[in-house]
């Protein structure tokens, strides 16, 4: 039950990344594009789909979720450096080629070569990420 | 122009809605990189099946409707070094920041978290400057 679920929300999620232009690198750096051809789509799709998932949110409290568990923990509230580097580093890929973790996967089907290399080369990126991020642990924080 | 924010609105609302239904009905937050990386890495492994069957239908849906309307493309950039530098990137700074454009975007700033806010600004903003760099003053891409 809960896989036919995540299998429904994945195949929405994909659906809406398609046909909002998501997975078109061109919009997608366009919209980071601010000195040249700026392209406004993205923040449509941004407040688009933060509207039915605040509402959602607010259904939370008091209550489960219907396949049973629980719900999230409360957001921390604790920044932290790699918060800051991380991001940093994420924006500076996703600018690079205008891609993200949702599109790259909702694109394998008509994304061509490129696109699988983008994966692979994500993939490798978050199989050395806990390495990264104990070396960064290790050296001390300036604040 | 205007239809493109037309289907903005409409694509993000079904992005929306997928994360709602994932939180209200699974009890989860739809974050891309967390579920793909849970799998990389191996801290996802006892709710695997859940993670795949996502995967699954983020795939096989788009590449479906691709394939009925036609004239879908990534328009990715033919240049393997950026490709390749760009993903690595993503990977790694997605894990360190435990979150991406769904996490800390969608899921994060609809619940006013700090962490997604703060994710989200840091995220554009590099990637505007990496922008400006690489396509305005480089020209690379």
């Amino acid at each position: 039950m809960r896989s036919i679920a995540a299998f429904i929300v994945g195949g929405l999620f994909g659906t809406g990344l398609l046909l909002s232009g998501m997975t078109n690198t061109v919009v997608v750096r366009g919209w980071l594009d601010v000195f040249g051809d700026w392209d406004p789509t993205l923040a449509f799709v941004m407040g688009g789909a933060i509207v039915p998932m605040a509402i959602a949110w607010r259904l939370v409290p008091g209550r489960a979720p219907v396949l049973g568990g629980a719900f999230p923990a409360p957001p921390e509230p604790r920044l932290g450096r790699n918060l800051v580097l991380g991001s940093v580093l994420f924006g500076m890929g996703w600018g690079l080629s205008g891609l993200c973790p949702g599109p790259a996967v909702a694109s394998i089907g008509f994304g061509g070569l490129g696109g699988i290399l983008f994966l692979a080369a994500m993939i490798v990126g978050m199989l050395v990420a806990p390495a990264v991020r104990n070396r960064l642990d290790a050296v001390p924080s300036a604040g | 122009m205007q239809i493109e924010w037309i289907w903005g609105l409409i694509g993000g609302g079904l992005i929306g809605t997928a994360a709602a239904v994932f939180l209200l009905i699974n009890g989860r937050i739809m974050g891309a990189s967390g579920i793909i990386g849970g799998l990389v890495d191996g801290s996802g492994r006892h709710n695997a099946a859940e993670r795949i069957a996502l995967l699954a239908g983020l795939f096989l849906v788009p590449a479906v409707l691709a394939l009925v309307i036609g004239g879908y493309d990534t328009r990715l950039t033919g240049n393997t070094a950026v490709v390749l530098i760009g993903g690595l990137l993503v990977g790694i700074g997605t894990r360190l920041a435990n979150g991406c454009t769904s996490g800390h975007g969608v899921c994060g700033i609809s619940r006013l978290s700090l962490r997604g806010i703060v994710a989200t600004v840091f995220y554009i903003g590099a990637g505007g400057v990496t922008v400006v760099i690489f396509k305005q003053l480089l020209g690379v891409i």
